[in-house]
């Protein structure tokens, strides 16, 4: 009996000693690696399984069954379509921030009355409101008049205003941050114009503003599924559209391979978002924008 | 103070444009559709909504979907967010880039992870087979919409939580270590008070995205009860714009009420840390 306890009571004390050794402070960094990698898992692992899926010739019985590029093909000559017409909805939604959100930007920026920082709350209300709301309310308004509301200039307008407050965000940050207005005043008092300060001083200072507005525009829009579902007609559907089709009615392994399409498309932005400094400017361009719209209220 | 390299009339030049397109593109259709939504008696037509017992449910339904999902978010995110941004190990930038590459996933996709972990063919419901012989099929309801919003928000949350962790004075941490606070007490009373604007903000942003959502719960299963399927619907199989519009803004509304109040909850700080 009593020798049999003994190693329990060792055991215990041995525990316990772990217990005191671990005590508070490494539990909780125990803890917090645990979490983190378990996040990580939970992001990832799908990820992985849905890149596999799409290359398996039948995910029901495993990659066992053999890896194939059938699906990647069948995606392709069923959605090029969608694909390219989402780059055509992108492309056109970028210029158009670009060339209203930028001007905007730098006005609101550097101007200090109320009624900027009004217009600038105004701006940020298509993100904080569902999208959903705003793409009933542009189909009542302009649903009637058919050849807008077939044309893929309905959803470019949609992506518009839902994209520009991004826009509008990260420039205005980085012009918030630049000493514009001294640097103007140099250009002015050497006999520079509005015009030309603009271009040589103004637009060259905003650059990264203007780089990660850019980036988080094209990747919103390529990815806008909310509004782009209400606004799309057969003729026009977008990738996120095609994706919703093909989960809906078609076997797994095409969901998969139409993701990875997906996928293939979004990780050069990612991968630049990434690049543009650590956490880079555009997630703290996009963490503006949001923070923009909860100001907002 | 009278600004010498910036006139007036430029200003109103470059506002205008984004101006317009926001009045004509937004604005107006919004205030259109409001006006829609009252279909001639405001009043009558919106208590006729906010009596009906199926819309009500799935308004309640949204908001604690929506408030659980911002609840667990903010606290994972918290306990991560605080490692990453404290610690220098090697693959750290890796572990950040795998943690926030979903922030581009789209609703629809998020919807198709969750299956791939939770539906009929997931991994989920293979492991559990083999471990209880009982299969876990769970993504074609509340709980896989709740996994999805899960998802799509905790990049984004741990993102703000990183920026915020790492503008803390932790001479603050010190201090409060020297007077003899355990780990807990300094988390309680020194960090979290720190991280409270950020998270607030973060919070906020995380309730209004789920309220909105639609994307996930579309690829789940039509037929999960929260507002904005219950909304798309009344659109596409009603056709019952009236009714769509009407829970279009109360949708609205009430989204805007929480965020008014996370607002009002952190007064000036949330307005100093954007």
């Amino acid at each position: 009996m009593k020798l049999s306890a003994e190693p329990a009571r060792i055991e215990r004390s041995a525990a316990a000693a772990v217990a005191a050794r671990l005590a508070p402070r490494h539990l909780l960094a125990f803890g917090q690696w645990f979490v983190t990698f378990a996040l990580c898992a939970f992001l990832v692992v799908p990820v992985v399984m849905s890149v596999l899926a799409g290359l398996t010739v039948n995910y029901f019985r495993g990659v066992s069954s053999g890896l194939t590029l059938r699906w990647l093909a069948q995606v392709w000559s069923q959605y090029h379509g969608s694909v390219l017409l989402s780059f055509e909805v992108a492309a056109a939604t970028l210029a158009i921030t670009l060339v209203t959100g930028v001007p905007a930007a730098y006005a609101l920026a550097r101007s200090k009355t109320r009624l900027a920082r009004v217009v600038e709350e105004l701006l940020v209300l298509p993100i904080a409101l569902p999208g959903l709301a705003s793409a009933l309310a542009l189909i009542v308004v302009y649903g009637g008049f058919t050849a807008f509301r077939m044309s893929i200039a309905f959803i470019v307008v949609g992506h518009v205003v839902f994209t520009l407050p991004f826009m509008v965000r990260a420039v205005a940050a980085v012009a918030a941050s630049a000493d514009l207005r001294t640097l103007e005043e140099g250009a002015a008092s050497l006999g520079a114009t509005f015009v030309q300060r603009f271009f040589s001083v103004v637009l060259p200072n905003l650059q990264p503003g203007i780089v990660a507005g850019a980036l988080a525009v094209v990747t919103l829009s390529i990815g806008e599924f909310n509004l782009t579902w209400m606004l799309h007609t057969p003729e026009t559907k977008t990738l996120p559209v095609g994706l919703a089709d093909t989960y809906a009615s078609l076997r797994i392994e095409v969901g998969s391979a139409y993701t990875i399409l997906f996928f293939a498309m979004t990780m050069p932005l990612l991968v630049a978002m990434q690049r543009l400094g650590g956490q880079g400017e555009i997630m703290r361009g996009v963490d503006a924008a949001h923070r923009g719209k909860n100001q907002t209220e | 103070m009278h600004d010498i390299t910036f006139p007036l009339r430029w200003r109103i030049v470059l506002i205008a444009p984004a101006l317009a397109v926001f009045i004509a593109f937004w604005l107006l259709p919004m205030g259109v559709l409001v006006h829609v939504s009252a279909n001639g008696h405001a009043f009558a037509t919106y208590r006729a909504l906010l009596t009906n017992a199926r819309y009500m449910d799935s308004l309640v339904a949204t908001v604690a979907l929506s408030a659980a999902v911002t609840f667990a978010t903010l606290v994972l995110s918290v306990i991560s967010g605080l490692l990453l941004a404290r610690r220098e190990f090697p693959g750290k930038r890796a572990l950040v880039a795998l943690l926030t590459f979903p922030l581009a996933f789209p609703g629809v996709v998020v919807g198709f992870m969750v299956i791939m972990l939770a539906g009929r063919q997931g991994l989920i419901g293979a492991l559990t087979q083999k471990l209880t012989g009982e299969k876990w099929v769970f993504a074609y309801s509340m709980a896989g919409l709740f996994l999805g919003y899960l998802y799509f928000s905790i990049p984004r949350v741990i993102v703000t939580v990183m920026a915020s962790a790492s503008k803390l004075d932790r001479s603050l941490e010190e201090a409060a270590r020297s007077l003899g606070a355990s780990s807990w007490q300094i988390m309680r009373d020194v960090i979290l008070p720190g991280l409270a604007p950020g998270l607030v903000a973060a919070g906020a942003i995380c309730f209004a995205t789920a309220m909105g959502a639609f994307g996930t719960a579309f690829t789940l299963a039509t037929d999960i009860d929260v507002l904005p399927m219950t909304i798309y619907t009344e659109f596409t199989l009603n056709a019952n714009m009236i009714t769509a519009a009407g829970l279009s803004v109360i949708l609205g509304i009430v989204t805007w009420l929480v965020l008014a109040l996370a607002r009002s909850a952190t007064g000036s700080a949330v307005a100093a840390t954007a």
